[in-house]
């Protein structure tokens, strides 16, 4: 299982986090799913930390921005295929409010440990299983 | 009225993206869909019947929580999207 995405993508990303450090990125990734399951990346989508109590260490997409990135992607003959989000301060590792806070389940979570302003290490986790059963698995990514 | 299916909930949906339903409200639209599709059940609704937390339901643009909720009407032109939340965050 892997998440492929251009280097344009990759530094995207990345970027976001660095400008809104120290508060928590966030945005929506869109693309394809390949027959084994694997993403390939088309676009990414910023979105505006919902969290203003506490954006330092917590992100919130709001389902309104969601439903309407769902239904433009849509349109493009694209999904949803995961998220990405940065950490300020904190290794590029999933926490427990990240696993408690993820439900889509197939879907890749990418988080980018961003240090005194810089990106350093940028991970993805696919989440599996539901409920109490679910889990992150780590995942390739395949900068193209 | 036509159904969004996120991605998660596919699987459970015949692998289908988008669904086209009659009901003339919410709760009409979800009873058929989970009829058509009992494995959705347990992917929308907790043991007590109720929407999971996570789940959030527009009709077009509006949430319905700030319109009748469930009995929030729909018309046939009209889109109802399920939205599982995304969030988290560094802090245990």
């Amino acid at each position: 299982m892997s998440l492929s995405l251009t280097k344009s993508h990759w530094i995207e990303l990345r970027k976001h986090g660095e400008e809104t450090f120290p508060h928590e990125c966030c945005g929506v990734l869109l693309g394809t799913f390949d027959e084994d399951g694997s993403k390939v990346v088309q676009a990414t989508v910023r979105c505006t930390n919902q969290r203003s109590d506490s954006p330092h260490n917590r992100y919130f997409i709001d389902p309104k921005e969601l439903v309407r990135i769902h239904r433009q992607a849509s349109e493009h003959g694209q999904e949803i295929v995961g998220f990405y989000h940065s950490h300020p301060q904190h290794p590029a590792l999933w926490s427990k409010t990240d696993l408690e806070e993820a439900h889509w389940t197939g879907c890749s979570y990418v988080i980018t440990s961003v240090m005194n302003g810089a990106a350093t290490v940028t991970n993805s986790f696919e989440l599996t299983g539901m409920d109490e059963n679910k889990s992150f698995l780590n995942e390739k990514i395949i900068v193209l | 009225m036509k159904i969004l299916i996120p991605t998660p909930l596919r699987p459970y949906a015949g692998k289908q993206a988008s669904i086209e339903l009659s009901g003339a409200s919410v709760n009409e639209g979800l009873r058929e869909l989970t009829t058509r599709y009992p494995d959705l059940r347990k992917q929308l609704f907790s043991d007590d019947g109720k929407l999971r937390r996570f789940v959030n339901l527009y009709v077009n643009d509006e949430d319905i929580r700030y319109l009748q909720n469930e009995n929030t009407p729909v018309g046939p032109n009209d889109t109802l999207s399920i939205i599982p939340s995304v969030a988290g965050g560094c802090l245990n």
